[in-house]
């Protein structure tokens, strides 16, 4: 299919090729010769194919529930200008900007994602993305690694589970060992034996979400930031919803060297996972280590401005075995859809979105918490996720809550054990009170009360 | 009255323009910020602009038409395969049940989106011979740095943990040894032999019991197709190593042989190439992870299992090198590839793979003509073109030519792409070009050619009629201005 | 190319120039041409422990990076600064200004396996 061949045109070329036939241009050693049937899905004309993606698409009851699912994926507004823009076939067909003279659109497009993340950050230079929050968190362990030479790393249990795991299958082929720091009974990381685990200067980093994947704003008092310095250990910042990058203190007024997160928020689209986008951004003293491409400003012969991909030998075209990291791509599309709806927002409206996520979350953890048989189980300040016992297995709930189409939340049990009986509930400026009172009626009749209670 | 597109003057940014309030109204105006947390925990300035929607298209547009893609322009660009990205697709993607889908949704509730990655699984390990693929890595790079730490987990479950060494041509893509080093490998540079291949003698010398993995392409990247493949596999196996197979040049085989009766243990493939995806400027691409039998076990997770009728997501595939990823895959991007599967069918990309390799055969006949093509033998869907030649008597490099073309409408192939042959054009026309979009460029490129005989200093001075010229990469790397700052 | 007599090289195209037990290296005329437009001299730490012909650091051009190689064992003593700043001029004092590091040389054997300025010469044409 899109092949725009006629008759005439394969004859012809096959003439000019001097072979018989398609089949004489691809020979193959019997050896490897292709004998099984190949079986794939059936060939279907478009308007067929349309006929069959909706017919699959009606199979995900779950996509039209009410839903207060969160947990490193978030369902925020995109305004439609960001889809008529980055969809436009320049932006949507281009290849990575190599050839920068016909890429000006595109590396000036990556040099305001670039700006844009150091501004929300803090930091003063970011890439050009990476393929989402958890690797970049893996990239920048290994930027650490490289940095101070040391083989162990220190992270927060309140950190995206996901993001940890990644973190460990690429620790796992460096040879690095990942210890964790515990979570505090308010929903913070505990820190008070960081002091003394710091001093054997054996980590290359520690590193803390926030906030974190209980919602809980997880930053370090000055008192762990010197001692981190003290000890030569890198503070990474971990940020898994970005959008709190508009409300909170940037992870550079907390300490922090490199701060690496999610920036799917930004307009693109949850899509069951992927792809997102995500980013690293550091301090100058970095600027040698950190992965993947970068888009720098220049000028040509005439001295007219122009941007280009710079410091390339440091990636993995050139530098090939002793490269860093293998990255190749970056997300530059999703990159795009985040610095458009970063442009379209602005300052204004990124401030007045995080307010609704604060007030539309703390209205649900109001009506939640008044509910018999649930409460809030953290204390601590949080940004738009709650985390709420339910006093019994949080499963057993959320499937009554499914039943009556409501996806209550993300249950805890499945990543800590310790917290089987609660839901990770996330709303943001998409959530309506209509919604929190069909989770409230249909929470009260899912929760049983315990006796006693 | 705003300048043209084209226009050379430069092109301000975002942050250039806007005002302190012009905000556009996508929600009700807010209480502040401090009505909700304590002012500790609060940052006190956000320095982005506000613009209004209006100007926000106007730059965006802009810049967009100073970008060229596939659809301005043909894109022959050697090991990217730059082939039509069909609107369907993007439609597709976009159907809201499958958009707006969360990836924590209970599998019960999201049989689409899983019945979607198990129909394209099981045609990829149709189309290529392999027992299983995981959708986890989210590109090529990934996938193989996925491959190689199932073989060090392989190994390791083994006892063989002295199996250190990863064997990769000369030829190879800077990801293949890059990945290597991530995994704890070394890496031995395989020497190609005179007729641009891998050689079972030399590679023989190489294996030996610290073989780990061999690390290929076929066709490799001059295009040529590997016809001892099956000999090199079996000797790498027989070493007790593992091999794996870089599917970036999969579009040149479809229907016609499949890495996995090649011999190959381990493969990725690019959605990005040979399946549709659009490149977008660098990425968002997909790279499916292939395994034989033998190595179902290693797959990161999650795998889509189909049980009866019904899909679920397994986390527990049990010496799994864990997660890759954050969620379970580039699923947008996997209702992409689907949707072009189904629009051909295994006939259709069996087709898809012989125009691809037709188209890449005619060029290569007419541009030998006047320029150097240093393997003089049928290629596969891409092949390389050397101006060595005419560097010498001209002082015009393959740089040079590419800059020309870009004048003349037209994408300059990769360049200097592999290392082996000097002053390099890699050049993959694809099968979605037609016969007369491929005569211009060899009209372009032929004139290209006879001008640097005649004129070397107008080729030279490429491009002339792009909105900037040649830019100074030297200063971009010694002073680094990677960000704009606001004026303090 | 110049290969400025009263220095020994190495195949590895680093030049070194003995003084005692003190040494100079630096790259070749023919490595920073070869490099093109170097951006970024990355140097060993002031008195780490060297090895005859170990990695010790990495030079940087726009398109290509290459190891830094010792031409010589010892101690490092003193590295170029002002190669921090002005990375060109490796590019353009390959054999002056843009040396790179200076060593104390621990053995007198180091000189077996280095060229004359006349090998040298040779060497690079073949190569």
């Amino acid at each position: 299919m899109y092949t725009p061949h006629t008759k005439a045109d394969i004859a012809q070329m096959l003439q000019t090729v001097g072979v018989d036939s398609l089949d004489a241009l691809l020979p193959v050693p019997d050896a490897v010769k292709l004998r099984a049937k190949l079986e794939v899905v059936p060939a279907l004309p478009e308007s067929e194919i349309v006929r069959r993606f909706e017919e699959l698409a009606r199979e995900n009851a779950g996509a039209s529930f009410i839903s207060f699912l969160g947990a490193g994926s978030y369902r925020h507004y995109a305004p439609p200008a960001i889809t008529a823009l980055a969809m436009r076939g320049e932006f949507l067909t281009a290849y990575t900007p190599y050839q920068a003279e016909v890429s000006q659109g595109y590396l000036q497009a990556i040099y305001e994602w670039q700006t844009y993340i150091c501004l929300l950050t803090g930091m003063d230079i970011a890439n050009a993305s990476v393929y989402d929050g958890a690797t970049a968190l893996a990239e920048a362990a290994i930027m650490a690694i490289n940095e101070n030479g040391r083989q162990k790393v220190l992270v927060s249990r309140a950190i995206h589970p996901n993001y940890r795991a990644v973190l460990k299958t690429y620790c796992d082929g460096l040879d690095v060992e990942v210890k964790e720091l515990p979570v505090a009974p308010d929903g913070t990381t505990d820190l008070s034996e960081l002091g003394r685990r710091l001093a054997s200067k054996e980590y290359a980093l520690v590193a803390l979400q926030s906030p974190n994947f209980f919602g809980v704003i997880d930053m370090p008092d000055s008192a762990t930031q010197a001692a981190l310095k003290d000890t030569g250990t890198i503070l990474v910042g971990v940020v898994a919803e970005a959008l709190s990058l508009g409300a909170l203190q940037t992870p550079a007024q907390w300490g922090a060297e490199i701060v690496v997160g999610e920036a799917q928020s930004f307009g693109v689209p949850v899509a069951y996972g992927g792809p997102y986008v995500g980013f690293i951004a550091s301090t100058t003293e970095h600027l040698r280590r950190i992965p993947g491409r970068l888009a720098g400003k220049t000028v040509d012969s005439n001295g007219r401005e122009g941007y280009v991909l710079t410091l390339q030998a440091r990636e993995q075209h050139i530098r090939r075995e002793r490269a860093t990291s293998n990255i190749c791509t970056n997300q530059a599309h999703c990159a795009l859809i985040a610095t458009i709806y970063l442009a379209l927002v602005g300052k204004t409206g990124l401030r007045d979105i995080a307010a609704a996520n604060l007030r539309r979350t703390r209205e649900l953890a109001a009506v939640v918490s008044a509910i018999e048989g649930c409460s809030l189980q953290f204390v601590a300040p949080y940004f738009n996720e709650i985390v709420v016992d339910v006093h019994q297995p949080a499963k057993a709930v959320l499937a009554k809550l499914e039943q009556r189409s409501i996806l209550g939340g993300v249950d805890l049990g499945r990543y800590y054990p310790e917290y089987a009986n609660c839901i990770l509930m996330a709303a943001t400026e998409m959530t309506t009170t209509d919604e929190i009172g069909e989770l409230a009626k249909a929470l009260r009749e899912s929760v049983h009360v315990p006796a006693g209670v | 009255m705003s300048p043209p597109a084209s226009d050379h003057t430069a092109s301000p940014l975002i942050f250039e323009s806007g005002q302190d309030g012009r905000a556009n109204r996508y929600f009700e105006r807010e209480k502040p910020l401090k009505g909700y947390l304590p002012a500790a925990v609060l940052r006190n300035d956000l320095p982005i602009p506000d613009n209004s929607e209006m100007d926000v298209v106007r730059h965006y547009t802009r810049l967009s038409q100073r970008t060229f893609g596939i659809d301005v322009g043909f894109y022959p660009l050697g090991s990217c395969t730059m082939k039509y990205n069909p609107r369907v697709n993007d439609a597709m993607a976009n159907l809201p049940a499958l958009r707006d889908l969360h990836p924590y949704t209970p599998d019960t509730l999201a049989q689409g989106a899983l019945r979607i990655m198990w129909e394209l699984e099981r045609s990829l390990c149709s189309l290529f011979g392999m027992a299983a693929f995981s959708l986890n890595p989210a590109a090529g790079a990934h996938a193989e740095l996925g491959a190689l730490l199932i073989a060090k987990a392989y190994f390791k479950d083994r006892g063989e943990t002295q199996r250190d060494k990863v064997i990769v041509p000369d030829t190879a893509h800077g990801t293949n040894p890059a990945s290597a080093a991530m995994s704890g490998f070394k890496v031995i540079s395989l020497k190609s032999d005179k007729r641009g291949r891998v050689s079972v003698d030399e590679i023989k010398k190489h294996l030996g019991l610290d073989t780990a993995v061999c690390m290929m392409t076929n066709p490799n990247t001059l295009g040529l197709f590997e016809d001892h493949v099956h000999e090199i596999t079996r000797a790498v196996h027989e070493a007790g190593g593992l091999c794996y197979y870089d599917g970036a040049n999969a579009n040149a085989l479809m229907g016609n042989a499949r890495p996995g009766d090649m011999g190959f243990d381990l493969m990725h493939l690019n959605l990005h190439k040979t399946f549709t995806i659009p490149h977008g400027g660098g990425g968002a691409g997909a790279g499916p992870l292939g395994v034989a039998k033998h190595l179902v076990d290693f797959l990161p997770t999650p795998y889509v299992r189909k049980n009866g009728e019904s899909f679920a997501l397994d986390f527990d595939v049990p010496r799994s090198i864990g997660p890759m990823r954050s969620f379970w895959s580039n699923f947008a991007h996997v209702v992409r590839a689907l949707a072009y599967i189904y629009a051909n069918g295994a006939e259709g990309l069996t087709k898809v793979s012989q125009l691809a390799v037709l188209n890449a055969n005619y060029l290569r006949v007419k541009i030998r003509e006047f320029l150097e093509t240093p393997y003089d033998e049928l290629c596969r869907h891409e092949f390389v073109a050397s101006a060595q030649e005419l560097k010498k008597t001209t002082g015009v490099r393959a740089l040079d030519i590419a800059k020309a073309l870009l004048d003349r409408g037209y994408m300059a192939p990769t360049i200097y792409f592999p290392l082996i042959v000097p002053e390099c054009l890699m050049i993959e026309p694809t099968e979605t070009e037609s016969k007369e979009t491929l005569d211009g460029f060899v009209d372009a490129l032929r004139d290209i050619v006879e001008t640097a005989k005649r004129e070397p200093e107008k080729i030279l001075a490429a491009p002339e009629t792009t909105v900037v010229g040649r830019l100074d990469e030297t200063r971009a790397a010694r002073n680094p201005d990677l960000r704009w700052r606001p004026a303090t | 190319m110049a290969q400025p007599e009263g220095l020994l090289y190495s195949k590895e195209h680093e030049w070194v120039k003995i003084d005692g037990d003190r040494a100079t290296v630096g790259i070749t005329d023919y490595a920073q041409d070869s490099l093109g437009d170097i951006v970024y001299v990355e140097l060993p730490k002031v008195g780490k422990q060297v090895a005859q012909s170990a990695a010790v650091g990495v030079v940087e051009s726009v398109k290509a990076v290459s190891d830094l190689f010792t031409p010589v064992g010892g101690e490092i003593l003193e590295v170029n600064s002002a190669l921090e700043n002005d990375p060109a001029l490796v590019n353009r004092e390959p054999f002056e200004g843009g040396w790179m590091f200076k060593l104390k040389l621990d053995g007198d054997s180091q000189k077996a396996g280095l060229l004359s300025a006349a090998d040298y010469k040779t060497f690079t044409k073949e190569g």
